[in-house]
């Protein structure tokens, strides 16, 4: 059992557990406050990836700024009285994802992507290579994902706006 | 090292509680946190084929991934306010206008 | 007398069905402008000018030509071919003067009964059209264009019966006359099929009559007899025989003029011109033709026992011609095709000429139609008197009167020919001498003793107008001398079979007697018929008791048997009208709105029923469409795992 694998193990069942605890547990709050940690616990996976740049935006947008909305409209709209207390199907909710999952892993498991990592320089996911990439190769869409974010800015204004 | 089948094994995992979440619960923000948490999921394969075949595109991917789902929740959430202006719940059993 | 061929121009044939269809179509738009005279005169001038063409036709015509105008093809299809085209022999060139002729001066005869009618522009825009329609039946040189004739004669013909429509019973005798002769058309298109199907199956596809002629013997016999049956049950319908004769006596509903030309002298002819035409396929069958023999002369018997009852002047007339046409197909039954035609021939003569005077005399009494109500008119009506005994002593077979001949001919054939019999002969004279009876029964009632009419009939009894008395009289002179063309050898010999030997060649009669046969046998003819007169006489021409005496007792019986046409009409009304109306208002009743109905709206229902189950799956809910997403996806990672 060597340090990565350690670590992989124990990132991965506070993953999970992390997940587990978004969905069951009762109060938004609190699955919110799962969802970060389970971000943050991505964010580590990412950077035991050799994917540094991509793991500290991750804390940066995703658990810093997504997040944190989130945690403002839950407050804004006090849901605590609003959830209803019956659940439906979990049941049948249960074994579909089982399903799901178990299809998923045997489609993805099946292929025959390299079991070792491929041999990369110093350089591999640091933010010079992630800025060559999408600054030559992939130029397009990120003119396009900033259209998008002007769109969704503006959207999100008037969709939210108070009826006046 | 971690084999490869390790990540997607793990990636789906979370992505099938991910769908659990949105199928079952019964407040709007849950939901789309549980979206946020599959497209985690996604970005977690990504990653790992990006390691494992070398290939910067895989994290250019997730870079567009997390764009987008910020987007995403901004307006998500954006609709979520509206709505509960109107009718003072999030349950998404009560809002079944367009039933047959 | 023999012109040259190349002397008469083709195209001269298709103006002779053109020229009343021509009046027909100006009279149908522009008759209420000409007015009932004008509209008259000009189908009059339309029948009169395809006469000039038919007689100059005639005159040039050698005996065994053969005119052929073609005008266009009308179906082609693989190798099939039908062409509207006209051919003119000396078998179409007689029917062509009948069918003129008579017609022309039945047109000239209408100009004065019809005069007063609100409908006259109508009834001559019928008699046009049926003019034409009876043209293209005998001038057509193939058979599909024969049977277009065919029914086109019998719409005229329900038109024309249903004339006064006004009066419901006129219609419904229109429509019986129309549906009694589909069932018999139907019996004709199926031997029409079957000839062109069983000929097509040795390659020859062709309805040409000239085709046909040459080669029917590569037909199987037995084919070929199941094709001559039911080619002639459309005879049967058309020229009322039995068992299809029961609409001509209701025809007579319609107006006189009609009854003569129609019912008398053309229509019902077209069965036996049919049979001629195709005497070469006739020919091949004897069993038809011994059925058709056997019918002809039981139709002949039968109708004349009914007419022997008769108390309507019409009526009488009308199972006259059905007699008479017994008499045709006898004929034709026994191989006689000419001595058919020939009786034909004279039978549209004195036929017409009796309607026609029928027609004076109901004309005269103000529509009185009824025997008994008649007698005496000797006195009021001499020009009818006349030339109405002139056609009765025609019909009867007097001598030398053209009935004469013709009907000694065929009793004659039916004696000696090879597929004649004694029977038949016997059947034929005894009938001939029944004709006698009822038809100077009829005479003697109508013109002779005192006048039974009601006091304000009386008053204003009149002969009728020129117009009317002419064509009379003109018929009545046809009556004696057509026959004069067909006399046996032992007098001055036969014109007639001269000219139809080249159409008959083959089927020519054969004489299995000698001369001396044949003066016995028309000794015999002219006993019964002298027997028959006489005793009409006694019976109707005296006032005598006789009549009152027979129809009392031992007459009884048999006499309410005939007088009720044997009850033909209730025991088909029985047999096959009620069940068949039954069953149409079941169909309409139940089946159709049950079961039809319901099969259609059943599909609607169901389709209905499932899609109000299928809806339920739009629930507004979108975790519950979620779900029917993750659904999907777990149905194609399944399909992508078989794969594995």
């Amino acid at each position: 059992m060597t340090p990565s694998m350690m670590l992989f193990y124990v990132l991965g069942g506070l993953l999970v557990i992390a997940s587990l605890m978004v969905v069951f547990l009762s109060s938004v709050v609190h699955s919110a406050m799962a969802l970060v940690a389970a971000l943050f616990l991505i964010a580590i996976l990412f950077l035991t990836l050799h994917a540094p740049m991509v793991g500290v935006l991750q804390v940066l947008v995703y658990a810093g700024a997504i997040m944190v909305l989130f945690l403002f409209v839950i407050m804004l709209l006090n849901p605590a009285a609003v959830e209803p207390r019956r659940r439906f199907g979990w049941g049948f909710g249960i074994v579909a994802s089982l399903l799901l999952a178990g299809a998923l892993v045997a489609v993805m498991t099946n292929g025959e992507a390299p079991l070792d990592p491929v041999a990369s320089t110093e350089l591999f996911g640091s933010p010079e290579t992630l800025a060559k990439s999408l600054f030559t190769d992939f130029v397009l869409p990120f003119e396009i994902a900033s259209v998008l974010l002007l769109v969704t800015i503006i959207g999100a204004v008037v969709l939210a706006k108070r009826e006046s | 090292m971690v084999p490869l089948n390790y990540y997607l094994i793990l990636g789906a995992v979370v992505f099938a509680i991910g769908v659990l979440g949105v199928i079952v619960r019964r407040d709007l923000i849950v939901v789309l946190m549980s979206i946020e948490l599959m497209l985690n999921a996604v970005n977690l394969t990504f990653i790992a084929f990006a390691r494992f075949l070398g290939s910067m595109a895989g994290q250019v991917a997730v870079f567009f991934v997390m764009a987008v789902a910020a987007a995403e929740a901004v307006i998500g959430l954006a609709i979520i306010i509206s709505v509960f202006r109107h009718r003072q719940t999030l349950d998404p059993q009560e809002m079944q206008l367009l039933k047959w | 007398m023999v012109a040259p061929t190349q002397s008469i121009a083709p195209e001269l044939l298709r103006w002779i069905p053109l020229i009343p269809l021509l009046a027909c179509l100006l009279n149908t738009f522009f008759g209420a402008r000409l007015g009932k005279r004008g509209a008259g005169l000009l189908a009059s001038f339309a029948v009169g000018a395809s006469f000039a063409i038919a007689l100059y036709i005639f005159w040039l015509l050698p005996a065994s030509g053969v005119i052929r105008d073609t005008v266009y093809t009308w179906i082609e299809s693989g190798s099939f071919q039908v062409k509207v085209s006209f051919q003119v022999d000396a078998l179409t060139a007689v029917m062509l003067l009948v069918v003129t002729g008579v017609g022309f001066l039945i047109h000239i005869y209408s100009l004065g009964y019809m005069g007063h009618d609100e409908g006259m522009v109508r009834f001559f825009i019928y008699l046009n059209l049926f003019i034409f329609f009876m043209l293209l039946l005998v001038m057509g040189d193939n058979v599909l264009l024969l049977f277009v004739g065919w029914e086109g004669v019998g719409l005229c013909s329900y038109l024309l019966i249903g004339f006064w429509y006004h009066d419901h019973t006129n219609a419904i005798a229109g429509n019986k006359a129309f549906i009694v002769n589909r069932i018999g058309d139907f019996g004709f298109v199926l031997g029409i099929l079957l000839l062109v199907t069983e000929l097509g199956r040795q390659g020859i596809w062709t309805l040409d009559l000239a085709e046909l002629q040459k080669h029917v013997q590569l037909l199987n016999p037995n084919m070929i007899t199941l094709i001559t049956l039911l080619l002639f049950v459309g005879a049967t319908g058309k020229s009322a025989q039995i068992p299809l004769f029961v609409w001509l006596p209701d025809a007579m509903a319609g107006p006189t003029p009609v009854s003569a030309l129609i019912h008398a002298a053309t229509m019902v002819t077209a069965g036996v011109y049919m049979t001629a035409r195709l005497h070469f396929l006739f020919s091949l069958a004897p069993a038809t033709l011994s059925l058709i023999a056997t019918i002809g002369a039981a139709t002949a018997f039968f109708a004349a026992t009914v007419a022997l009852t008769q108390t309507d002047i019409k009526r009488v007339l009308a199972y006259s011609t059905v007699s008479q046409l017994g008499y045709m197909f006898l004929a034709v039954g026994v191989g006689a095709f000419s001595a058919a035609i020939f009786h034909l021939f004279t039978h549209a003569f004195f036929k017409a000429c009796l309607f026609l005077g029928a027609g004076s005399v109901i004309h005269a009494l103000e529509g009185e139609q009824d025997m008994r109500k008649m007698g005496g008119l000797r006195s009021y009506l001499p020009t009818t008197y006349c030339t109405y005994l002139i056609a009765t002593l025609a019909i009867a077979g007097a001598p030398f009167t053209a009935g004469f001949f013709s009907k000694d001919l065929i009793l004659w054939q039916a004696y000696s020919s090879p597929l004649g019999s004694h029977e038949l002969w016997l059947i034929a004279w005894v009938t001939a001498g029944m004709t006698a009876l009822y038809m100077f029964r009829q005479f003697f009632m109508v013109f002779h003793g005192s006048c039974r009419a009601d006091e304000h009939v009386k008053a204003h009894i009149h002969e009728s107008p020129a117009l009317m008395t002419v064509p009379l009289v003109i018929l009545a002179m046809g009556s004696i001398f057509a026959g004069w063309l067909g006399t046996p050898e032992y007098l001055w010999g036969s014109r007639w079979d001269e000219w139809l030997k080249p159409i008959f060649g083959a089927a020519a009669e054969t004489h299995a007697g000698s001369a001396g046969d044949e003066i016995l046998l028309m000794q015999l003819t002219l006993a019964i018929v002298a027997l028959a007169i006489l005793l009409a006489y006694f019976s109707y021409g005296r006032e005598g008791k006789l009549p009152r005496h027979l129809s009392s007792f031992a007459w009884g019986g048999p006499y309410r048997l005939f007088f009720n046409k044997y009850y033909v009409d209730e025991l088909y009304d029985f047999v096959i009208v009620r069940p068949f109306t039954s069953c149409s208002r079941w169909l309409a009743l139940v089946f159709d709105p049950g079961v039809i109905d319901g099969l259609v709206n059943g599909v609607a229902k169901g389709t209905r029923g499932f899609s109000l189950i299928w809806r339920e799956i739009q629930t507004g809910n979108i975790q519950h469409y979620l779900i029917g997403f993750l659904i999907g996806i777990l149905g194609i990672l399944a399909y992508y795992l078989g794969q594995l």
